[in-house]
């Protein structure tokens, strides 16, 4: 299954890939409209510190912890995609302790929210890659 | 000192109205111009910083950013403009020779703008490159004179080493050191795919590109920095940098904050010197001294790789050509007055040298005159701008031309000038990790590829307008080009009539 890459080489540390994440979630047609003045909860993260920084999200792991975590069945899988079902999260935030890569974040309105690599919103294939200025993010299989 | 007289050159204009404060145009530049003000919410700029790369707004999201020139201005005249009023100012400040990067940018003449291009009308028939083959490959080095037989009658094959191009364009010599890694790495890759060459510069090559030897020219300058018996062997040619078009008559100079990690070890000197390359080689004082070197770097290499001289394009160019040409150089680069560099005393850069063009078709000239045109292969350089350039040059007598600049932009230079800052924002006159990071040589060698690949069909839709199916016939045919707003002289030098004629 084709996933997201990040790869800390060439990773600038820019954060556009949270902001294009944002946007690609907000469902609003423009940038600005979606953005501006607000406070972003994008479901990817670039980590690190003044040396080395990469981009974290959802590894859609064949085995997901947080799908056998959840309690209402709100997270769960749909062809190998780790999906959350946002009307049934109660905000538990179970799937947010088991993670072992702090991709599942809280979102706006407290329930919980990931990377569903772009496949139910506008964009269709997950904007973060498409919007890295230096291909430090790939959406490949491997 | 209390204040200074320079305003800033540029204004940072940002739309509020567009900006969504992500702050990538603070993380991205190693100027120091973009903040964020946490208690307004809003981003500022210091524009004095600025030096216009146009990083903040390639990659502004929203588009809220532009730079503009600042329309504040001095006094000016005719006789002060306000960049000389800048300059005296400046110096007034520092007390120092004003530097500069990048190629000379005075409103000389250029003359490929004066050149116009033939075509095939009526009684010629134009050829169609995508229906009819076109040959842009070219061979460099030392052709025989003629067509020699053994005694049993078979033909005598020692042609002197040749170099094979897939078409008239090579890289020019930039130094690891003055780029970064991963600029040379895309330069390279990119010379491997397209099948052309690119060159070390005076830096020596860097391990991890041995591999791409066959595509690489290594340079031997002033300094001899890098050079040994396995460099010299790793190319498949060698030149000796005798001049650059930017700063002719001059050294170089990569400073020691510039030497560090792997620049020391490739250049294989202490890490923090500064590396300085004399003005002249003290080993040579005439031609039979270049002779010299030209033979212990055949011999070095078993006579196996052709030997380029460059030279920068200066007054008497065409009488040192030809004692190039006799001093058993297989192949003569010349740079033109706007070629580039990572820094140059501005003096020199804006003043020092002469066009390319008037320089080539010269050399040209007289190398036919003399009747040894053929014991050398020529490059033009020093700003060659596109395709068509390519092709005015090769009708002036080049056989192939070197790109600096152009290539640079191709991998993101904007063209800001501020090389010698080491500050570049686009990854590519940098040491600094952080910064080289910048350029993804996927990337960077996808453009250059691309950018030459565009070339290569343009130069064969401009030769066959002229009826013309390969650069072999295209070399030196000045009655395929004819000159506009030029005096006589021009046109004599140049050896192309007027258009009309």
């Amino acid at each position: 299954m084709k996933r997201v890459y990040a790869n800390e080489k060439w990773c600038l540390g820019c954060h556009l890939c949270e902001y294009y994440c944002a946007y690609a979630n907000s469902g609003k047609s423009d940038m600005v409209k979606a953005l501006r003045g607000k406070k972003i909860y994008p479901r990817i993260r670039v980590e690190g510190d003044d040396k080395i920084t990469y981009a974290v999200s959802c590894r859609h792991c064949s085995d997901p912890l947080c799908v056998k975590s959840c309690i209402t069945g709100a997270l769960h899988i749909e062809d190998g995609v780790v999906c959350i079902d946002r009307d049934r999260c109660v905000g538990c935030l179970t799937c947010i302790l088991v993670c072992p890569y702090g991709a599942v974040v809280r979102g706006e309105g407290g329930v919980v929210q990931k990377c569903e690599l772009c496949l139910k919103n506008a964009v269709g294939s997950p904007a973060c890659v498409l919007g890295c200025p230096n291909q430090a993010l790939v959406f490949e299989e491997r | 000192m209390a204040i200074s007289y320079i305003f800033p050159e540029f204004e940072v204009v940002r739309n509020f109205d567009r900006c969504i404060t992500c702050r990538v145009c603070e993380r991205q530049c190693s100027n120091g111009v973009h903040s964020y003000d946490e208690d307004g919410k809003v981003m500022l700029a210091d524009e004095s910083k600025c030096v216009d790369c146009q990083r903040c707004v390639a990659l502004c999201p929203t588009r809220a950013l532009k730079i503009v020139k600042n329309d504040c201005t001095f006094r000016e005249d005719a006789n002060w403009s306000g960049a000389t009023i800048k300059e005296i100012y400046k110096q007034a400040e520092s007390g120092g020779v004003l530097l500069s990067s990048m190629g000379n940018p005075q409103p000389l003449p250029v003359y490929w703008d004066r050149i116009l291009i033939n075509a095939s009308q009526v009684t010629n028939p134009s050829i169609d490159p995508l229906r009819e083959p076109m040959e842009t490959k070219v061979f460099l080095g030392k052709k025989a004179d003629d067509i020699r037989r053994g005694p049993d009658g078979e033909l005598i094959c020692d042609l002197p080493p040749q170099l094979e191009l897939s078409m008239p364009v090579m890289f020019s010599a930039m130094s690891f050191g003055s780029i970064s890694y991963n600029a040379h790495e895309s330069l390279a890759r990119a010379a491997t795919e397209l099948g052309i060459l690119y060159n070390t510069g005076e830096g020596g090559l860097h391990e991890d590109f041995y591999r791409f030897g066959k595509n690489t020219i290594v340079q031997v300058a002033s300094g001899r920095f890098g050079v040994h018996e396995a460099y010299l062997n790793a190319g498949a040619a060698i030149e000796i940098k005798m001049g650059q078009g930017a700063k002719p008559g001059i050294g170089g100079h990569l400073p020691g904050k510039k030497i560090v990690g792997e620049v020391s070890r490739t250049r294989m000197i202490p890490e923090g010197t500064d590396a300085i390359s004399p003005a002249p080689h003290h080993d040579i004082y005439s031609i039979e001294d270049l002779r010299q070197l030209v033979y212990s770097l055949k011999e070095a290499t078993q006579h196996k790789k052709p030997v380029i001289v460059k030279v920068a394009a200066v007054h008497n160019i065409a009488a040192i050509a030809s004692g190039i040409a006799r001093s058993g150089a297989d192949i003569i680069a010349i740079d033109g007055f706007r070629g580039g560099t990572g820094a140059a005393p501005t003096r020199i850069r804006d003043n020092v040298g002469i066009p390319i063009e008037l320089a080539l078709a010269a050399v040209d000239q007289r190398l036919r005159d003399e009747g040894i045109r053929n014991n050398v292969s020529l490059v033009a350089g020093g700003s060659i701008r596109s395709a068509s350039d390519v092709v005015k040059a090769v009708a002036l007598g080049a056989d192939t031309c070197y790109i600096g600049t152009a290539a640079l932009m191709a991998l993101g230079c904007h063209l800001c000038r501020s090389c010698h800052t080491g500050k570049c924002n686009w990854g590519i006159a940098t040491q600094r990790l952080e910064l080289v990071r910048r350029l993804n040589p996927d990337i960077g060698t996808r453009r250059l590829v691309n950018l030459l690949t565009a070339w290569k069909h343009e130069i064969a839709e401009m030769m066959g307008g002229m009826g013309i199916n390969s650069i072999e016939a295209l070399r030196g045919n000045r009655l395929m080009l004819r000159g506009v707003n030029m005096t006589e002289k021009e046109l004599e030098i140049l050896g192309i009539s007027h258009a009309g004629e």
